[in-house]
Parts: C-alpha cells; structure tokens; sequence
C-alpha cells in the first residue's frame, strides 16, 4: 500500500452542505483494497452520512485496529484526525480518547476478525461501558490480509475459497452488543447504501454505544459459491426490520407511513428517528424480543438487518463517570493542581 | 538475663494472623513513635491472602535515621502460634518476646526475656462481642507497649481519636483496650523491658507515608486528568489514591462534576490502551501496574514509543518472574522497561527511592513524558510503594507552570506554510504534535504503528523508516537533560572504589556507607534516578577504578543497562544482588563489600549472592 493523494480539484457546481463543503472535502486518500470491496462502499457511506450531516471533520475522530477494514479510515475524512491502533485494541484507545475530549464525534472502525476474535474483550467492555462511539464492523467472515483464514463470524457449513468447510459456529455482534447493553444496535450491508446511510447518521447522534455490523463482502476471499458472506448470499437472505428515516432537529418529517407501523425515537440532541417497522412483531425498542428474532433469523438462514435495537435512555461513559462539561483535555492548569497551600493541608494529615 | 538496653534504636516485630485487624494496630503503634519524635519505617511482609495466613509487621526505629530493614529482632510481639518457632527463633540474645499467655508456653530459649500478657483473658474478662475481643487484643498489646517502652500514651489515645473520626461511638471502647493493657504492664511488668522511647524533633517537617499515596498525589498535582489500571499488587494503591486525592481536590464546587476520570479496566491491555488514547487527545494521562501488567502492555508500548505518544506509566515491582511473589519486593523489571516491545525500542526511566521522590517524579513525568513524546515508566517497588518511610515533606513551587512539550496551536497552524508531523524542524529530534479538534482544516493526521514519513503518511520504503528510527534514537539520547540527575553522597570523589545504586536501597545506603568507613573502607557513592543515563553517570563510572553495583534481582540487570549502553567494561563492576523479596539490609551490603575488599589481592572475587 502506498500514500497516494487524490487530486483536490472540484466542479464549481458540486451540491454544497450547511458547512458550504461538497461531498469531496469529506473524501480520504484513493484506497488500496481490491476493486469491489465492500468495504469502500461503507467508506463511501460514512462521507455521505458525514456530508449529510455538516460535520466539520475536525471534530470527528476515526479510529481503527488492524485489518483490510481498519485501513479504510485513511479513505475517508482527510481532515478528521485519525488513529490505527494494535490489533483488536481499537476500543481502549477510543475509551481513552473519549475521556480526554468527550465532545469529539467518535468513528470507530472494524472487521470481524479485529473485533469478533483478538478484541472480543475490548470490544465487550466498550458496549457495557456505554463508549460513546459508532462502531462499524466491517463484517466479511475472513482474515483477507493474510490470504482467507476463517473468522470467529464466518456461518457454521460455510465454505473458503478453498473448499474448506467452517466446523465452528459463528459469533453474532449485534446479539451479544444488545446482550452486553449496547444503546444502539443495527446491521446492514454495504451493498444497501439507502439503508446504511440513515443508520451512520442515527448512530452518530447517538449517545452511547452504537454498533453497526456492516456484511461486506470479501471479492477476493469470501465472494464465492458456498459462502455465506457472499454478495450474491445476502441480497438473497436479507431481511430487513425496519426502514429508518433520520429527521435532524427543526426538519419536517416527510415520510408517510401505513398506520400503526411508525415509531419515533427521540435523540438526545432532539433529533427524530422515524422508524417504519416492515414486521408488526419487531420492536426495536425491547432487548428480549430482538435477541430472540435474532436468533430465530438465524435459525432460518436469515441475515436480519435494520435498526435491531435501540434505548434511547441510556447514559454515555463520560456522563456515568460524571466527568465535567468542558472536555479533560481543555481544562486550564489553575484547575488541575491543586497549589502549595493545599499540600500543606496534606502534609498535615500525613505527620 | 541479659536484657538489651537501647534508646531510640531498635526492631520491633509483630506477628500475625492475617486478616485479624492487626494491621492498623501496628501503624498506629509506628506512628507512635514517629510522634515521639523518632523517625521509623514499618514493613508489612504480608501473604498474597485475605485471611488465615501468617503476616507480619516489621517496624525499625532509629534517631540516627538509619531506617533501612535490619535482620534480628528485639522485641517480638507473636500472636500468631503457627508461626511461633520461626518467630521466637528471630529474636536477638537479651532480646523481648511478648506474646498471649492466656495459653502458657514454653518458648524453650534461655537467652531471651519473655513478657506474658494474657491478651484473650484481657478482653474476654472486659468485652462481651467476641468479634470485638479478637480486634481489640492488638490494641491492648499496643497499650502494654506503650507502658513497657515508655511512649507518652496521649499520642496513642489521640491517633485513636483521629481513625475514628466521624465514628465516635468507637474511640471509648479503643481507648478502653489501650487502658486495660497499658494498666496491666503497669502492674506487672514494672522493668520487663530496657528499650525505651526518649521523646525527639526529629521527625519535625516529616511527614509518614508511602510512595503510592505520594505518587498518586503527584499525578494530581502533576495535571492528570485520567487514570486507566487494572488491579494488581502492589499498584492497586497508587490508583486509590489518586481517586482519593481526587475526591477531595477536583471535584467543581458548584457543578459537582469531576475533573478526572477514573476508569477501572478490564485488564493491562486496555488500561494502557485507554491511557494512550487520552493523550493522543491531549489529556494528561497514566496507568499503574506491575511486573505482570508490564508485560501485557508491552505491545502498546511499542506503539506509543513509534507514533510518539506522551504515557506515563507507574510500574510497582514486587517479585518475579511470571506470578512470583506478589507481596514481596524487587528491583527485576529494569531491562524489561528499558527496552519494552519488539523491534528497536527503548525507554525512559525515573527511578524514585522513597515517597517524596514519588511524588516529584510522578508530577515531573506528565511535563517529561509531554516533552519527549514518549511512554515514561515511573519505577518505584513494593518495598516504596507499600510500606510506610518517614520522609521529609512534599513541596510545592506555585510558579512552577506544566510543560506541554510541542503542541501546535490554531494560531501556529494558521501561521505556517507546512507541517510534519514526525519532521524534526529544530534539530532535537523532537517533532510537533497536533490535537484533534484544533483546527477545521490543518494539522489532521492519520496516527499509527506502521512504518511511516516525516508527513505521518504510510511508507514501505526502507531508507525513510530507518531515517525516523534514527530521529527518534536521537531525541532518546538528548532526553537525559530533562531527567533527574544522580545524586552523590559525597561531595568530591575520595575513594578508587565507587558504589552505584538506586531505588528503595536508597534506606540501608546510609548505615551501609558508615559500617564501611568504620572498617577502613570508605566508597564514593552515586545514586541512579532515571535512565537514559546522563554524563555524571559516565563521568562517575571512568573516575573509579571498582564499582560495586548494588541491586535487588538476580541478574545485575542495571549492570547490564550501564554496560550494554554506555559501552564500558564488565570487568570494573562488582555486583552485589539480593533478591531473596525482602527489603535489601546495611549489613548485607556492606558485608559483602568488605567481604570482596579484604579478599582482593587473594583470590578472584565472585559476584556476591545472597
């Protein structure tokens, strides 16, 4: 892989957002994964979401591990500070980063093999601590920068490029994220785009931890006939739960729905998440009911997608810990040490 | 019988069962005496449980400060029956046992006084909960104590006064128990014991306290805003109290708010992790641990140590390797901190020896670590970290402003016509840094672990990687200017013999050097305080011809360091190691000093192991 910068010059008519920037200024260096990647289509979501949105990119922060997925933040947001941590480790250092400045949007990125193996750990705490984070798995069931292994999310019965056949069972994020008490919880496909950009940009006004599990096919790896992670696969057992609308504050909501389908989700910032459930059973917002049709879809073959799961009650990490308004990071030195006088009381005590 | 007869010097020992409650009974008998004046250091020598096993509690008094641990005892306070053998065994000739005579014993030595007290008879006679009989035994002791060695009982009646604090209810019935024991010395112990407690200053302008608390302490003042750790021993109590001092210092008067963070991880990976993603964001930011924690971090290590990541991080050592002793105390994590994480890494390290330096240095690291861009370790060990030394007390410059190291501004990125992040625009290796959420068009940067140029961008080519190996080589080897000197005992060299030394050894050094120049060996000494070492520490190493280098691991590590970085000769060195998870004793190095010294023209002296 090498650094390669994309040319800057725009076409003076390019749609511009309420910042005044087009959808380019939110781009990233040219990518380096193969064509077809799945994983440049999420890429090409968040700048979406991000455009949509008017975030000024220096106040997001994107972070990854290791992994085809956790290159890909180089691919979008060049102006957003970045971070490619150790494998599996992404969720600490966004921890750390979110206690230093709360008031940073947090991007996290990365794969099954990143999250669903080596940083199962992390990545659990995360979710339980309630890390304000969207937290974007790039979900294709194999480790392809070291040539096709199976991951710990590749289907049971699914098969490698080499005709292997996967003994295990598969770990599912969403299950286990609502299990841990994730705040929000979906999973799409990047070949969805109408789907994914409206969950990027509900979880990114989320507070809390906010998990999308993004089946990405691998072309190179997992792609093939027997795969259950294939393109061809999913378009076939997708099922959607929902169909999410994300109204920012003072918009109008246009969508019109079938009576009795529609919920509305307030957010924090007093946004509106409109959902239009495509199946009277679902409701997203109970935790038993969306674990047991996530388990019964994958009983039936099926890959559930959508908002799964949603609490718009919880507290982020750095509201549990009370931490102060003005972010860690900016607090002024007259407001950390405490001075001379006050040792002198702590001297006291200790004679 | 003979009977040892001192003022204001000895040991005193207690032994226990853990988890009986002993344990604050025996401080407060240390401070005690620190209030008399006499400086003391207590040791806990503790099991790695919660209760049954046999603990001790080991405290030296001496006005001549010598407050390094001593082996032999003379006075043994033993409650503990299981470990009756080996405790009466420890006692010196003419020394004291003390021990409940509810159940009579035969301690079978003629050459030591026995003080019976029937401590279980005592307070079952005076209290009716037999949970509070059990606690109160260690405070009746502490009453016979302070008849028998004549410390002023007010300050005992006071300390208790000031633990219960709040809960008032408790200071009568204490008090009760120190009474019932000072009452019964007093009638039946009149002349038991010759060692006695003659009121001092001494200890004026000294505070009692342990190098964890201090440390702690230093990172509020220091300006850290986040403490990421995973419990272990013997860290988990720099942790505390940091939260503790947080609790009282930084907590918004009028929102209610903190103004820190305190996050309990789910192990070393992340507690590290996190530490190093508060500083990327500019917070100020540590974790503590130990040998084990040390060794889980160390991939992160590396990855802070690359892209250049202000971390400190406080490393307690107990013994090793792997599990070891966790309750006991080395100085054996030096290589492993030196040169932490694969590939070509190596790091700086301060090294306190004893609870005020812990207190500087920990506040220092945070403007160090800012500085150099770099992870610092705070090496400090149970021995400091755990027990109680008296020390003079912390200090505080108001004018003193922290040192944020290389961190551009909006204004500066405004002002300029380029920037790299890994550039070196002054010629000290030391590049600029930038913070999210700075600026809405420069500065952003992609940090990471991979081989990277001057301009943070992803690079496979061989020449830049080993151009920004060799830049950040060049900013560790300048970095000695902002660490703490050595310190040497003596104002001008005078002898062809040096001795290096370092950390908590610092305690029996003192004594260590006397005993020497009694016996017609006086040794310059230098105390190491941080590595990467700087020019008095070669300068001290060529102008002696012998160096005894004293350590408490096995493996001479720091000799290794000295040798391996500063490319002088093994041969000159002499080490003399203990490591045996006890505290290092005057006596020891001094004796094995001498030892190699008288033997010198003889035969060819072995490296000294206890």
């Amino acid at each position: 892989m090498t650094y390669i910068v994309k040319p800057v010059n725009h076409h003076p008519n390019l749609e511009k957002n309420k910042l005044g920037l087009t959808r380019r200024d939110y781009e990233g260096t040219i990518s380096t994964l193969c064509a077809g990647c799945g994983h440049d289509s999420i890429s090409a979501a968040v700048i979406e979401a991000c455009y949509d949105l008017s975030i000024s990119s220096d106040q997001i922060a994107k972070l990854s591990g290791i992994g085809c997925s956790s290159k890909s933040p180089s691919y979008f947001l060049n102006q957003a500070h970045g971070f490619n941590s150790v494998h599996g480790r992404m969720p600490s250092v966004a921890t750390g980063a979110n206690l230093g400045n709360k008031d940073l949007l947090y991007l996290g990125v990365s794969g099954d093999g990143d999250t669903a193996a080596i940083g199962i750990g992390q990545f659990m705490h995360a979710a339980r601590r309630q890390l304000n984070i969207t937290y974007i798995v790039e979900n294709n069931g194999t480790y392809g920068l070291t040539k096709g292994q199976f991951s710990a999310t590749n289907d049971q019965g699914s098969k490698s490029k080499y005709g292997e056949e996967n003994v295990f069972a598969p770990i599912d994020l969403p299950t286990m994220a609502i299990q841990l008490g994730a705040g929000f919880v979906g999973r799409s496909f990047s070949g969805d785009k109408q789907q994914l950009v409206p969950l990027l940009k509900a979880a990114m006004k989320f507070e809390g931890f906010s998990l999308i599990d993004i089946i990405s096919p691998c072309v190179t790896f997992n792609n093939h006939l027997g795969s259950t992670k294939s393109f061809d696969h999913i378009r076939e057992h997708n099922e959607s739960v929902s169909s999410l609308d994300f109204v920012p504050i003072g918009k109008e909501i246009k969508t019109t729905y079938k009576e009795g389908t529609k919920v509305d989700v307030p957010l924090h910032d007093g946004a509106m998440l409109t959902l239009e459930k495509l199946s009277k059973k679902y409701n997203p917002l109970d935790k038993g009911q969306a674990i047991q049709s996530l388990n019964e879809a994958e009983k039936n073959g099926k890959v559930l997608t959508g908002l799964l799961f949603i609490n718009p009650e919880v507290k982020d990490h750095a509201e549990i810990l009370n931490i102060s308004d003005t972010p860690l990071n900016q607090l002024a030195e007259k407001e950390l040490c405490p001075g001379a006088k006050k040792l002198a009381k702590i001297n006291a005590s200790l004679n | 019988m003979n009977k040892i007869s001192s003022i204001n010097e000895f040991v005193i020992k207690f032994a226990n069962v853990n988890g009986s409650g002993s344990a604050s009974a025996n401080q407060m008998f240390a401070k005690g005496i620190f209030r008399s004046g006499i400086p003391v250091s207590p040791k806990n020598i503790f099991p790695s449980n919660i209760q049954g096993l046999p603990t001790w509690f080991e405290i030296r008094a001496s006005e001549k400060g010598y407050l390094g641990r001593k082996a032999g005892i003379d006075f043994m306070v033993a409650m503990n029956p299981q470990s009756y053998a080996q405790d009466v065994a420890e006692i010196n000739p003419g020394g004291y046992l003390l021990y409940d005579s509810s159940w009579k014993r035969d301690f079978k030595r003629e050459d030591i006084n026995i003080i019976e007290v029937p401590l279980t008879t005592l307070c079952v006679d005076e209290f009716n909960n037999p949970k509070t009989r059990l606690l109160f035994k260690n405070l009746v002791y502490v009453g016979a104590l302070s008849y028998l060695m004549n410390i002023n009982k007010d300050i005992f009646i006071k300390l208790i006064e000031e633990q219960f604090k709040g809960k008032e209810k408790l200071i009568a019935p204490n008090v009760q128990a120190l009474e019932i024991g000072f009452k019964y010395a007093k009638k039946h112990l009149v002349d038991a014991c010759k060692i006695k407690v003659n009121q001092t200053n001494l200890t004026d302008g000294m505070i009692l306290t342990n190098g964890n608390n201090a440390g702690g302490l230093g990172c509020v003042y220091g300006g850290a805003t986040v403490c990421t750790w995973y419990p272990i021993t013997p860290s988990t109590s720099l942790a505390e109290s940091y939260k503790k001092y947080c609790d009282q210092l930084r907590v918004d008067e009028n929102t209610g708010k903190n103004k820190f963070a305190f996050v309990q991880a789910e192990d070393e990976l992340a507690s590290i992790g996190m530490a190093i993603g508060a500083n990327w964001n500019g917070a100020r930011a540590f974790t503590a641990t130990s040998g084990p924690g040390i060794s889980l971090m160390t991939e992160f290590i590396g990855l802070a140590y690359f892209a250049e990541i202000p971390v400190v991080i406080f490393n307690i050592q107990r013994g090793g390797p792997s599990t070891g002793m966790p309750t006991r105390t080395q100085q054996s994590d030096i290589l492993s901190c030196a040169y932490a994480s694969h590939g070509d890494t190596k790091h700086v390290i301060l090294i306190p020896s004893d609870p005020k330096e812990c207190f500087e240095f920990s506040a220092d690291s945070f403007d160090i670590s800012d500085r150099l861009q770099t992870p610092i370790f705070v090496l400090s060990d149970l021995d400091i970290g755990m027990n109680d030394w008296t020390c003079p007390e912390f200090e505080w410059d108001d004018n003193k402003k922290f040192d944020r190291g290389k961190v551009l501004s909006k204004d500066d990125l405004d002002s300029m016509e380029s920037w790299g992040r890994y550039l070196d625009v002054d010629g000290d290796g030391i590049p600029f840094r930038t913070l999210p959420g700075t600026h809405p068009e420069k500065g952003a940067y992609f940090t990471r672990g991979s081989s990277h140029d001057e301009y943070a961008r992803y690079i496979e080519d061989g020449e830049v990687n080993a151009r920004n190996l060799s830049r950040i080589l060049k900013k560790f080897e300048g970095a000695y200017k902002f660490l703490p000197k050595p310190i040497f005992k003596q104002e001008t060299n005078a002898s062809s013999n040096g001795l290096i030394y370092f950390g908590s050894t610092e305690a029996a050094m003192q004594e260590s050097l006397d005993q020497l120049s009694c016996s017609g060996f006086p040794i310059d000494a230098m105390r190491i305080r941080s590595f990467p070492f700087g020019p008095e520490v070669w300068d001290f190493i060529d102008q002696h011809e012998t160096i005894f280098l004293v350590e408490q691991n096995r493996d001479a590590q720091m000799k290794t360091l000295i040798v391996s970085e500063g490319n002088v000769n093994p041969e000159k060195f002499i080490s003399i190691l203990c490591f045996d998870g006890s505290p290092i004793t005057a006596n020891f190095i001094s004796e094995s000093i001498s030892d190699v010294l008288l033997n010198k023209n003889t035969s060819q002296p072995a490296e000294e192991i206890k």
